[in-house]
């Protein structure tokens, strides 16, 4: 056994969220990513005296959507806090955030882990703030440059309790995460451009301990890998620190990609006190219980929704459904798809296959995917009534359609002259042929080669040009050696 | 030179000729420059005045001008105006100009008002007697070595001294009644919420109140119908329909009056001033008014509960002057900690940093709820039991000041003393009800005295109505 089996980690995550809304926490500005520097900045955002905020409704109703999918309880009343610091990004010297009355409490998320089992990671609360600009150090060799087009962004900042015990478990969180706030349309979940954000609180004890150990908070992981790796890092780091007898500090760490380490930015004894006192520039927000009815009477279907269906009704694999779920844009495809053909199974392989395929290699999303579901559905409805070979389907008259999105597959099959003929007459014609061409395999295949059969059969599909039945050719061919 | 006496008087002037606004503004600007030795105004804003004198003219002339069409209107340095500089008397926003109008400017000028500069006041508006601005003391033009009160000193001097017509001020423990008792002129503080304040420099955002400083009741009213209402700019502001306070004066109305045991008992209480104070009580008595003494237990909690709050509102308000965005930065500064800690140590003044500093101690880790949360709870409490007697009376009268004016650098070396100044003013921003200051005679040391009227909020037209009768 392993010093390090002794331990188990104690690992809780906070995410901000940036919304998709199109303008900011407090004011009207354009929140949007990569204006140029210091354009969606109105005096509100600046702080200039004598301005003040007012709170865009867009981001309440983001926050209650969210609240309502992961099951959290939501608040009535609303109350707004300021959280003082000095920041050079940091106008006003004070962000505008939630304390004592964060609009969500509890709730949670459901993930599942690679070995297959369920695990339930409850949330502490989710609250609505603002974002700060950004400082730049790196642009100007003498000067500190800083964009301001950020500040004021709506953000939703979701705290999990201590759940977690491995790197895993955050990964698969992240992800859990990311999917929702995209089907909710709320953020896309960009953890790059930091439209999603993550910092990681980790202690480790003995298995067996009733305290927690000291928690370090990791930050500047940005990446849903690097937060695993941060947490594997840290993990092990507090392991050896206990180990050797030494202690751990309570303190802020940043994450080091290239390295994959962690390094101390503060200690908490050096942490800010924030001042945290009600905003008395805004009025409460109510959020009354028919305004949350009437959300939820809007919510799209989540990937949980989904999952089951797919399963229990479709009854797909979890393999399948969990792909099929894994963006919002296949699935709702796919539930489309599915209202105009039965078969599940063969639904489900195109979406996997050759449309996932196309969108990959033409880089594109499935919103922009111009064949419409119908179509899909009679191009498989063409396959199950026998017309067309699966392998004509995908190779030829699949390419097809995507140069002719708006052309039926009936037609496209004709245009390419890839119908099979069903024409039992016809075919014989050619098995015949194809069992002329070889006499000597006749007698080969009837002394008990029997897998001769195949050459009968592709010789039977090259004269039929791909049209011929392999099913039909299959069995006349067999029906006519052993006469 | 015209000698003005009313709102009302003057529009009458003006459609007849006898007047025009740009002989109104000339007279203004040569007044002030007489009177330049009392300080009143930090900038004259001679050309934008002049350019709305013309036009305003020509709306008169085509008889389309608006409700205060000429009014010359001096505006407290906190009090934003598009295009024109606003310092709160404070070197830290020196040269600043403001990128935008406040709502009450607008609405002021979309009557056709005329903004004549900003006045001087104390620093962020924290003060009682004006002596701590940056840009120097103002003097009370009754008696030159006395102080005009505070923080809106400049808007009652320029007032008293006929500088202007009316001018705004801002109230978040006393900032316009004070002065206003100071100097002999009407100070209203509206109720919470009534007027927006987009556009006002914050001082302690759940106190402050933008109103009027008029020569007449009736002026305050009308300047109040103005600038009342809701904001799309302003959340905190009331979306409550504002009162006809202009022309539902009066009808006789009998009020149901409470005036403060202890406050007319207060030590410290000037015997002329609360001589003076009784003496309105029985004239409201004899008008038929019913008068009674009530029992208020609080008023040794008003000056600390205000204190803890507005500080520490003011902590976090005065954070965005920090020398990186925008205002005074120190040319001592080499990097981003020293650009905060020069900046605000030399752009600050003494009483600024005091507050700054106290109302960042109420709110740390550790002291919050002995402070801050404490205060929160004393408030709800002078809240409830103030609310309990405005629901059995009309309104309840006091004092507007233990004294009258005093001299310069009197209470400058004892703050408590300064603070007890706003002992009677700042349970009505405490409680967020309307409350407005009247001339209520003189001292025999010459000095006007004031009585403050406060009464429930929004009804605003109420307390106009009574305020006329003294």
């Amino acid at each position: 056994m392993s010093v390090y089996d002794k331990y188990k980690a104690v690992i809780g995550l906070e995410c901000h969220i940036q919304l998709l809304t199109k303008t900011k926490m407090y004011s009207d500005d354009v929140a949007e990513y990569g204006a140029i520097p210091n354009t969606n900045v109105s005096v509100i955002t600046l702080g200039h005296p004598g301005t003040l905020p007012k709170v865009n409704k867009r981001a309440v109703e983001f926050a209650v959507k969210l609240g309502i999918a992961l099951h959290s309880t939501i608040r009535e009343e609303n109350q707004f806090a300021r959280k003082n610091y000095f920041y050079a990004d940091l106008p006003k010297g004070y962000q505008i955030t939630q304390d004592k009355t964060p609009i969500c409490t509890g709730g949670y998320v459901d993930i599942k882990l690679k070995d297959g089992t369920e695990k339930r990671i409850n949330l502490t609360r989710i609250h609505m703030e603002e974002d700060a600009g950004k400082s730049m150090h790196d642009i100007d060799p003498f000067e500190s440059l800083i964009d301001l087009n950020r500040a004021g962004t709506p953000l939703l900042e979701i705290v999990t309790e201590p759940d977690f015990t491995t790197s895993e478990e955050a990964y698969s969180y992240l992800t859990e995460v990311k999917k929702l706030v995209r089907y909710l349309d709320i953020c896309d979940g960009n953890m790059e451009e930091g439209s999603l954000r993550c910092d990681a609180n980790i202690s480790v004890m003995l298995k067996d301990a009733k305290e927690y150990g000291k928690k370090v908070e990791v930050k500047n992981m940005n990446s849903f890998r690097n937060v695993q790796r941060a947490i594997d890092f840290e993990v092990k780091r507090q392991i050896d620190l206990i180990e050797t007898e030494e202690l751990i500090a309570g303190e802020t760490r940043s994450f080091d990609a290239t390295n994959g380490s962690t390094f101390s930015l503060r200690s908490k004894e050096n942490a800010n006190d924030y001042r945290y006192f009600p905003e008395p520039d805004l009025q409460p927000i109510l959020v009354k219980q028919n305004y949350i009815d009437s959300i939820k009477a809007i919510m799209p279907e989540l990937p949980s929704d989904l999952f089951k269906k797919f399963t229990k009704e479709f009854g797909l694999s979890e393999y399948d459904a969990y792909n099929l779920t894994d963006l919002k844009g296949l699935a709702l495809y796919f539930n489309e798809l599915v209202e105009h053909t039965k078969n599940y199974k063969a639904a489900a392989n195109w979406m996997m296959g050759s449309i996932k395929s196309y969108l990959n290699e033409n880089a594109i999303a499935i919103e922009k995917f111009k064949v419409i579901p119908k179509t899909i559905s009679d191009l498989i409805a063409l396959i199950d009534e026998g017309k067309i070979s699966n392998a004509a389907a995908t190779q030829k008259l699949f390419p097809e359609l995507m140069l002719n999105p708006n052309e039926s597959p009936l037609s496209i099959a004709q245009r390419l002259d890839i119908l099979q003929s069903n024409d039992t007459g016809a075919l014989q014609e050619l098995v015949n042929q194809a069992l002329a061409k070889y006499p000597e395999k006749i007698t080969e295949y009837k002394s008990g080669k029997v897998n001769l059969l195949g050459l009968f059969v592709g010789e039977v599909m090259k004269l039929g040009k791909g049209k011929a039945d392999p099913k039909m050719a299959n069995q006349l061919v067999k029906e006519a050696l052993e006469k | 030179m015209y000698t003005f006496t009313t709102i009302h008087q003057l529009q009458a002037d003006l459609l007849t000729k006898n007047v025009s606004c740009r002989q109104l503004v000339e007279e203004a600007i040569t007044a002030i420059e007489t009177k330049k030795h009392l300080n009143a105004f930090l900038e004259v804003f001679n050309e934008s005045a002049m350019t709305q004198a013309k036009l305003v003219d020509e709306k008169i002339g085509s008889k389309t001008a608006g409700k205060l069409a000429g009014v010359i209107i001096g505006l407290k340095d906190n009090i934003c105006y598009k295009g024109h500089k606003v310092s709160a008397s404070s070197k830290i926003l020196e040269g600043f100009e403001s990128l935008y109008s406040s709502t009450v400017v607008e609405r002021l000028l979309a009557e056709d008002a005329i903004i004549i500069g900003r006045l001087n006041c104390d620093e962020f508006a924290m003060g009682s007697s004006n002596e701590n601005s940056a840009y120097g003391k103002v003097l009370n033009p009754l008696n030159e070595n006395t102080v005009p009160g505070g923080s809106s000193g400049g808007s009652a001097v320029a007032v008293a001294a006929n500088l202007c017509h009316v001018a705004l001020g801002s109230d978040t423990g006393g900032s316009i009644r004070q002065p206003a008792s100071f100097t002999g002129t009407v100070g209203l503080k509206p109720t919470y919420g009534r007027i927006s304040r987009w556009g006002l420099i914050a001082y302690a955002s759940s106190f402050d109140q933008i109103g009027p400083i008029t020569k007449t009741v009736d002026d305050a009213a009308l300047l109040l119908e103005i600038m009342a209402g809701a904001d799309e700019y302003d959340t905190t502001a009331s979306r409550k329909e504002v009162g006809k306070y202009v022309d539902t004066l009066p009808e006789k109305k009998l009020y149901k009056i409470a005036y403060l045991k202890e406050c007319v008992e207060a030590n410290g209480l000037d015997p002329e001033v609360k001589a003076k104070t009784l003496e309105a009580l029985d004239k409201l008595t004899k008008n038929g008014h019913a008068v009674t003494g009530v029992d208020f237990p609080y008023l040794d909690f008003l000056v600390p509960t205000y204190y803890v709050l507005t500080t520490a509102e003011a902590s976090s308000n005065l954070s965005r002057y920090d020398g990186v965005h925008f205002g005074y930065r120190s040319p001592n500064a080499t990097d981003l900690e020293s650009t905060y800690k020069k900046t605000r140590s030399e752009g600050f003044g003494k009483e600024v940093k005091r507050r700054i500093m106290l109302g960042t101690f109420v709110l740390s880790a550790g002291y919050y709820d002995a402070y801050y949360g404490k205060a929160q709870k004393v408030r709800n409490k002078i809240r409830k039991k103030t609310r309990d007697i405005l629901s059995q009376y009309d309104f309840i009268v006091t004092p507007s000041t233990p004294g009258t004016a005093f001299e310069f650098g009197k209470n400058s070396a004892d703050p408590i003393k300064m603070y007890l100044e706003d002992i009677f003013t700042v349970q009505a921003n405490i409680v967020g009800c309307p409350a407005i200051s009247v001339p209520n005679g003189l001292h025999s040391n010459g000095l006007p005295i004031g009585l403050q009227i406060m009464g429930r909020d929004f009804e605003e037209v109420d307390l106009l109505n009574i305020a006329k009768q003294i």
